[in-house]
């Protein structure tokens, strides 16, 4: 290699190009640049003219230069130039090559084979002895100096061990190190280590030591925790550097059993930061599935942390018998539990069938008496595969007949008629306490609070298994908490109601703590030493030192003793346990491993660095060459005036056009939807379903119209014309009312318009119903229509319905009505049932119904053909015959107005009740 | 190519929003031609103008009876006086009219021609007659007449490269509108000028360039060519020219319109960068004026 100065050049003769550069300079000089032909019928004008000077007759000496020196730059460039070129030196004597082999090695494996591969090559030319050490894999005995060429098959049966080496036996082995002297060539993985330093020192007592260190600081991962609901992952580097991203991609088991990636996201190391934080937020369903978190794109045991069951959240799931009584939020059933659970668990809450779907660790069936047919035979299938069904008593457990006669399989005991009250008003005794618990229970150890008293229970049946079967009982013996094992899942029965009116137990800590020992809740993260003595635990997958993770297949179990100290060993490789009713993962990198970089003495050549520091400048110096020659070509054009002018439109456009390349052009705004909501919101708008029959379309329009002009002269609405609304496209929000007539040929909407449509009843939305049959049919299924409105409601989210009662609120929201003929006086109109708890008040024409505006009308009367005017005002449709006719269109226009002052107003008529009492407040 | 038809079609939508050009008729005596030209005062002519009483002197045969049987006295028809104007057209067909400084831009050809039919229909519509010098033909007044025109002007006859105007039959006392670069050789045009201006024949000079040829945007090492390849200029540095070939233009410029004045003509400058409208409108007063 020929040097100059610092820079070396792999094929100097190259070089001798350089000399031709002046002929070149000699060559392009002659040769001017060549003249445009252009067209031009003003040269007449032309004539005679010359020019003033002829200096562009060559070409321009700037411009030469510019061409030399890229051609001088191509020339230097195939030259080879190196910076800092690396110079060999060859030693002699014995040389023994020292590798961590540990996993933060991994990335860099085969580069870090090549480099002992290199070592070995340049050995074998010199004759050197040489022995190769994996400081993870120490070999016993003497060094195993070899001829190199012999060690060259077994590089390729070298692999990263999942762990650190042990600091013992590198401390053993280096004071067994034979006399003679020898020099090293030592790989390291780039940690620092304790032991580092005394074998440095071993080592440096027998010879020569070389270092070879890659310069990319290794990167890892934490396991993974909780911050607040989201899961929390921290990696670490071992030397703060510049600002660096990283990917960690979450991966499980997805419902078909493969696996594959779950989530995603980066993380960004801040300069100089060596921990970067990622939050991520998953869903509780997927978390559960995500079985290790891995840095993508890093092939290292470090960069790979599995999950255990401390990943879990449990899902819990809740029913009350008691949903439909309005309002009182502390004397709902499931509001202590929610409390209790809301921040350890998911919660889950529904039809009981669905909720068996979605397969929850714990079911809590809160005062529920009994179970349907259908419901308790998939009941039974899931508490028999594991699930922990949780009862609660409370008045309807009380008052059934469960239990009664023989034992339910749903409950763990048999239950004595009635229940008991005492210490209440009317009953004799205090209140009772809890008795201690007892050693089989597993509340074992749980403080009882001398607060939690207990004045109603529900009484279990006296039983030979009812001994076996309590696991808390009052002070006077009576059972208060019972349990059964059906299958691998279990059966609990509190007893005693989830919220305060039996006892005070949901009020205490102990209620928390309870339901943690049931395994309701979320059990500790971390195991401690003390729980885990004595067990065994059987490795379920193991990690390799690539952060590839592997069945276990027959590797003997672990003592418990040995994973509570957590750091992985040859006897204990990372990967994922199992024990008794857990699974704990065993990780490269725990949660509180800081990673440092290696230090190494002046004194000791580091020899990565010094690689790093060789740079190849060829590719530069071609790619300047290149840049010149493009500035050669603008240059020429600009010479011989092929170039527009600076500043004038084409340049500018070039440039914008280069700039803006990237640049996507503004979306098209949406002007409709925007138009739509405008027109929606400014003012009340009544709006009808499109059906697709235009004649249906157009009666149903001209029906709100009439509609529409009625509230105007009558009441203080005043809407604006009405909108037909697409199911399809348009946003149903905007909309206190949408008018939906049923005809046969319509076409089901499609599922996102079904969505749009459930969240439109479920927020206060009110869809009227029309199927324009009532002259033909009844109610039902009778009519195509009716079939059809059968097929359009079935995936509709609406609520059980009732014929309309005599004192319901749209009977007297504007005019005092009892019938509701459209162009037909057919049949009644149905509206959401009341719940069954709402009474009529004594005296009073109508009860105090359910809060809610009914979210569907149904019926036949084709009111808005009774509605219907045309733009003279005129009506469109004849309704009935003379006077009764007009009394008909009259009365169905007075529904019109009762049902829109329903819609706007909600039941504020129905508060009409009060008006006696208030009243006669007034009067005294 | 531009079909005979397109021409028409563009002209006639040019020419639309105008309302029939009146060319004035000058010396009446020598050119009296009868046609719808309606002179605002009664002679002779197919057009009711007004009745008037009887006088004596009055053919009985020019008595309208119908008019006067509705009362005591007689009453004569008049009709109003009408008259027509020969208007002759040269439009330059040269190869220099076929340049244009950028391709989105119609050509000086184009816009001549389209100048000069959107004049004829125009014409035509108001009753003048119009001769294309091109076709040789007299001066008429029929819709045939535009469609010969117009087919003329889609065709693309053997043409040198700077053109000078050639009319033969031009009649005395008729009108005439030269529509060209007028960047050859001024010579021709002044003597057809002085030919003209001798048979008493006013007219208008219209001059189409191209803004290239007004802004003359060039630089480097060039080598102009005339359309036709028969001129050629070699410069080093064309952007040094500039100056000189402005100069150089406006003292043509300046001929032309000394020509005109001398002569009585109308010169008007057109660049095809600027909307059509705006030359047929001046050509439209140009030919209307009276004196």
């Amino acid at each position: 290699m020929f040097t100059i100065g610092s820079i070396g050049f792999t094929a100097p003769w190259l070089l001798l190009g350089l000399l031709a550069l002046p002929i070149l300079w000699l060559l392009l000089r002659a040769v001017p640049p060549a003249p445009i032909r252009r067209m031009f019928p003003g040269v007449a004008l032309l004539l005679g003219l010359t020019d003033d000077e002829t200096q562009t007759d060559k070409t321009p000496w700037w411009l030469l230069l510019l061409r030399a020196l890229a051609v001088a730059l191509i020339i230097l460039g195939f030259a080879g130039p190196v910076l800092n070129p690396r110079a060999e030196t060859a030693g002699s004597g014995p040389l023994l090559i020292v590798m961590d082999g540990t996993w933060a090695d991994a990335p860099g494996w085969t580069r870090r084979l090549d480099r002992v591969e290199a070592a070995l090559a340049e050995a074998g030319r010199s004759g050197r002895p040489v022995a190769l050490v994996s400081l993870t894999d120490l070999p016993g005995g003497d060094l195993p100096f070899r001829a190199a060429g012999d060690w060259l098959p077994e590089l390729a049966g070298l692999a990263p061990k999942p762990w650190l080496p042990d600091a013992e036996a590198v401390a053993d082995w280096a004071a067994a190190l034979p006399e003679d002297g020898f020099d090293t060539f030592w790989l390291s993985d780039g940690l620092a280590r304790g032991s580092r330093a005394d074998l440095l020192a071993a080592l440096e007592g027998h010879g020569d030591v070389t270092v070879f260190q890659s310069p990319h600081p290794v990167l890892a991962l934490r396991p993974a925790g909780f911050a607040k609901d989201k899961v929390a992952l921290t990696a670490i580097r071992a030397a703060g550097g510049a600002v660096r991203e990283a990917t960690v991609s979450a991966r499980g088991l997805d419902p078909s059993g493969i696996e594959r990636e779950l989530a995603r996201e980066d993380l960004d190391f801040e300069a100089g930061a060596t921990e970067a934080t990622l939050e991520l937020d998953l869903p509780p369903e997927l978390r559960n599935r995500v079985s290790r978190f891995e840095i993508t794109g890093l092939r290292s045991a470090g960069a790979v942390s599995l999950t255990d069951d401390a990943l879990r959240r449990r899902e819990v799931a809740l029913i009350a018998g008691r949903d439909d009584r309005e309002g009182l939020e502390l004397l709902s059933p499931l509001h202590y539990l929610q409390k209790a659970l809301a921040p350890s668990a998911d919660l889950i809450e529904g039809d009981l069938l669905d909720i068996l779907l979605a397969n929850p660790d714990v079911l809590i069936l809160a005062d529920v008496a009994t179970v349907s047919e259908g419901e308790e035979a998939p009941l039974l299938d899931w508490v028999d595969q594991g699930g922990l069904l949780l009862r609660f008593a409370g008045p309807r457990l009380a008052g059934s007949d469960i239990s009664r006669a023989e034992e339910d399989p749903l409950m763990p005991v048999r239950l004595r008629a009635g229940g008991r009250n005492i210490g209440g008003a009317m009953s004799w005794g205090e209140p009772k306490k809890l008795r201690p618990f007892a050693e089989t229970s597993p509340f074992f150890g749980l403080d009882v609070p001398d607060d939690v008293t207990v004045s109603s229970q529900v009484m279990a049946q006296p039983d030979p298994q009812l001994s076996q079967r309590v696991i808390a009982a009052l002070a006077d013996g009576t059972p208060l908490v019972t349990r059964k094992r059906v299958g691998q899942g279990q059966v609990v029965l509190f007893h005693v109601s989830a919220n305060a009116e039996w006892s005070t137990l949901p009020l205490s800590g102990l209620f928390v703590q309870m339901l943690e020992r049931l395994a309701v809740s979320t059990r500790p993260a971390e195991p401690s030493a003390e729980d885990l003595a004595g067990t065994v635990w059987a490795p379920d997958a193991v990690l390799d030192g690539f952060g590839v993770v592997r069945d276990a297949g027959n590797l003997a179990g672990v003592p418990g003793e040995r994973i509570a100290d957590g750091l992985p060993g040859p006897d204990m490789p990372p990967g994922l346990y199992t024990g008794e009713d857990r699974r704990i993962a065993v990780n490269v990198v725990g949660p509180d491993t800081v990673l440092a970089a290696a230090e190494w003495p002046a004194s000791v050549p580091v020899v990565g660095l010094e690689v790093q520091a060789e740079t190849r400048l060829g590719g530069w110096l071609l790619a300047a060459a290149l840049a010149l020659l493009c500035v050669d070509i603008l240059a020429s054009l600009w010479i011989s005036g092929r170039l527009p002018r600076p500043g004038s439109r084409g340049v500018a456009a070039a440039l914008a056009g280069l700039v803006l390349l990237a640049v996507p052009g503004p979306s098209p705004a949406q002007d409709s939807g925007d138009a739509l909501a405008l027109a929606a919101t400014s003012e009340v708008v009544l709006a009808h379903v499109v059906t697709g029959d235009a004649e249906v379309d157009k009666v149903a329009e001209a029906g709100l119209r009439g509609l529409s002009q009625v509230l105007w002269a009558r009441t203080s609405i005043e809407p604006a014309d009405p909108i037909a609304v697409n199911l399809e496209t348009d946003e149903l929000a905007f909309f206190p009312f949408l008018y939906w007539p049923i005809s046969e040929g319509q076409p089901i909407p499609s599922d996102a318009a079904y969505a749009r449509l459930n969240r439109y009843l479920r927020h206060g939305g009110m869809i009227l119903f029309d199927t324009r049959d009532a002259d033909i049919a009844g109610f039902g299924a009778a009519s195509a229509n009716g079939r059809k409105l059968q097929r359009l409601a079935a995936p509709l989210d609406i609520p059980p319905l009732e014929p309309i009662p005599e004192d319901h609120v749209l009977t007297r929201t504007f005019y005092l009505l009892q019938d509701f003929p459209g162009r037909y006086a057919g049949r009644d109109i149905w509206v959401e049932a009341a719940p069954p708890d709402a009474e009529a008040i004594e005296g009073m024409p109508f009860r105090d119904l359910n809060d809610n505006v009914t979210p569907v009308v149904i019926g036949g009367n084709d009111w808005a053909a009774a509605w219907a005017v045309d733009a003279r005002g005129k009506p469109m449709f004849p309704v009935g015959r003379g006077v009764g006719g007009q009394r008909q269109r009259e009365i169905a226009l007075r529904f019109g107005v009762n049902l829109v002052m329903h819609v706007l107003t909600g039941n504020y008529k129905s508060d009409q009740v009060h008006v006696p009492a208030l009243l006669d407040r007034l009067g005294q | 190519m531009t079909t005979a038809a397109a021409y028409r079609q563009k002209a006639e939508g040019l020419a639309g929003g105008m309302p029939p050009l009146l060319a004035e008729a000058e010396h009446l005596a020598q050119a009296v031609m009868l046609g719808f030209h309606g002179r605002r005062r009664g002679g002779m002519g197919d057009e009711f103008w007004q009745y008037r009483p009887a006088r004596s002197g009055d053919p009985r045969r020019l008595i309208d009876w119908r008019r006067s049987g509705r009362s005591d006295t007689h009453f004569v028809q008049e009709k109003e006086w009408q008259a027509a104007q020969s208007v002759f057209l040269w439009v330059d067909e040269a190869q220099s009219m076929d340049f244009t400084g950028d391709p989105a831009r119609a050509t000086k050809a184009e816009r001549g021609k389209l100048l000069a039919l959107a004049i004829a229909v125009l014409l035509i519509r108001g009753g003048e007659r119009v001769a294309l010098a091109a076709l040789g033909t007299p001066p008429r007044a029929s819709q045939l007449q535009l469609l010969r025109i117009a087919e003329r002007f889609a065709g693309r006859p053997e043409a040198p490269d700077y053109g000078a105007p050639v009319l033969r039959n031009l009649a005395p006392q008729s009108r005439a509108l030269f529509v060209s670069d007028f960047l050859g050789d001024p010579a021709p045009l002044e003597a057809q000028l002085a030919q003209a201006a001798d048979r008493g024949v006013r007219g208008v000079l219209c001059q189409v360039l191209d803004p290239a040829e007004e802004a003359f945007p060039f630089d480097g090492r060039t080598i102009f060519e005339s359309m036709g390849g028969t001129l050629r200029h070699e410069t080093l540095k064309a952007g040094d020219l500039k100056g000189r070939y402005l100069d150089r233009l406006a003292q043509r410029k300046a001929r032309l319109a000394d020509l005109a004045r001398a002569v009585g003509w109308q010169y008007h400058c057109h660049h095809t960068g600027q909307p059509a409208q705006s030359a047929l409108l001046y050509l439209y007063g140009a030919l209307e004026r009276r004196r």
